[in-house]
């Protein structure tokens, strides 16, 4: 078993841990109560902390949370009628910005829109959502078999099902597509 | 024995394991029938088809439901920790799931117990997962696209989300985000990065480019990577070596891209049906 003495798995810096977390910021200290106890009922690995002072909106309590699946723990709260200030997301020291910018490629009838790592393709005439690409969070799948056949017309929108950070650069090509063709 | 582990979106799917079978455009396994539609059951149909042609047996598949909530993936990273070591595998694909640290280095440590070390090959959220643990030259293969690769190359990203720069990611980029991602040791020995052009990377090194077919469509069509990461899987799970793997992979999946005439609408089961055609004209 030589490649067993390749990994010994050492002790690693916080890193790893560092680069999966964010910070939700409330109001008060009720929300946070209240938005850690529905959390942890529903299984994510959170933890309240006291936000750094840089990015400290509201109350001095923060919730600790995987980044990866913020759109999901942000839709149950909004469910239970919470809705934190804002979500800042960290690697190391740095708050990291999401990407906010889009690529766009015209394909004759049909227009692909690319955000971060997920790409939507409409066809122009008719404006209904033809293919679904990119991404590799569980819920890509699921929204692509949604959305395709969806028309951009209908008030559907993917943020409403999506869960994770790829679900999320979906919506947003989804609503850059819905801009583009003049729908908003 | 090949083996590939991912998800399927739907919520009622439990942990199942078997040996699958296509039938048409469905997985048949453990008396539940799945759409091959794109994701895991795109690769492991990509997979089947491929070894058909080589007269090799189907993969062995870890599945289960999951919709994005976590739940599902959660369940196989604890299961596979505890129960992949019982199996035998030369080729290990891991493919979508909600990325998760813990998870993931439970599974790396379960996967050392193996005798042998399988092949291991990455790709979507399980190589994300990888690549935030700090491991990814413990696996052999990733599949990155160019915006996957950018974020490779960022030590900082915890997710393509959030790649600095992403959309700076082009085809001019590419090889500076190889040199980048070994810089930070968050590649394996092997890179197929797909894009206009895939390049077949072994340690740094880019030792093959293809680019023909270029059929423009591909890059709408949701699946094609997917497709390309079951095809590389069977091909070295048939003996080829890595490298030639990876070239005969990219050319195969471009073959059967171009194959099915596709428009940005085709859906990626049209092309799966292509794939042994496109095996057999590079093979055989």
């Amino acid at each position: 078993m030589k490649w067993l003495n390749k990994v010994f798995f050492p002790k690693k810096d916080k890193t790893s841990e560092r680069l999966k977390l964010g910070l939700l910021l409330f109001e008060n200290t009720s929300e946070v109560i209240k938005a850690e106890k529905i959390l942890q009922k529903e299984g994510y690995k959170i933890k309240v902390v006291g936000p750094p002072p840089e990015v400290r909106k509201g109350c001095d309590l923060a919730i600790e949370v995987p980044v990866i699946e913020i759109t999901g723990i942000l839709n149950l709260l909004k469910t239970k009628g919470i809705e934190p200030l804002d979500f800042i997301s960290f690697s190391e020291n740095e708050i990291l910005k999401p990407v906010d910018l889009f690529q766009v490629k015209d394909f004759g009838n049909y227009l692909m829109v690319r955000a971060a790592n997920m790409k939507i393709t409409v066809d122009k005439k008719t404006l209904v959502i033809v293919n679904v690409s990119g991404g590799g969070c569980p819920d890509v799948p699921y929204l692509a078999s949604i959305l395709v056949g969806v028309s951009l017309k209908d008030t559907f929108s993917p943020k409403d099902l999506a869960h994770t950070l790829c679900g999320y650069a979906l919506h947003l090509a989804f609503k850059k597509a819905k801009e583009l063709l003049c729908l908003v | 024995m090949l083996g590939i582990v991912g998800t399927i979106p739907d919520e009622s799917l439990p942990i199942i394991y078997g040996t699958p079978v296509l039938e048409k455009n469905f997985l048949i396994i453990q008396g539940w029938k799945i759409p091959v539609e794109r994701g895991t059951a795109a690769l492991i149909a990509s997979a089947i088809k491929t070894l058909e042609v080589l007269n090799t047996p189907n993969p062995f598949v870890f599945l289960v439901g999951d919709i994005g909530k976590g739940k599902g993936s959660r369940e196989l990273y604890k299961f596979l920790a505890e129960n992949i070591h019982k199996y035998n595998f030369n080729v290990l694909t891991f493919h979508y799931i909600l990325p998760d640290v813990d998870g993931c280095l439970k599974v790396i440590l379960a996967i050392e117990k193996f005798l042998k070390k399988p092949f291991l090959i990455a790709d979507a959220g399980f190589m994300y997962a990888v690549k935030m643990t700090g491991y990814a030259n413990f696996f052999d293969l990733f599949t990155p696209d160019i915006g996957e690769l950018a974020f490779l190359a960022d030590e900082k990203a915890p997710h393509p989300f959030y790649t600095r720069g992403f959309l700076l990611a082009e085809e001019k980029d590419v090889e500076s985000l190889i040199t980048r991602a070994y810089e930070y040791k968050n590649a394996p020995p092997y890179l197929l990065v797909k894009g206009e052009k895939d390049r077949i990377v072994v340690n740094q090194k880019v030792l093959a480019i293809v680019e023909e077919p270029f059929v423009p469509e591909l890059e709408a069509i949701g699946g094609t990577g997917d497709t390309l990461t079951g095809i590389v899987s069977a091909l070295v799970y048939a003996g080829y070596e890595p490298e030639k793997a990876c070239l005969i992979a990219a050319k195969a999946n471009r073959l059967a891209g171009a194959l099915a005439s596709p428009t940005p609408a085709t859906q990626i089961s049209e092309i799966i049906n292509f794939i042994p055609e496109a095996i057999k004209t590079l093979l055989l």
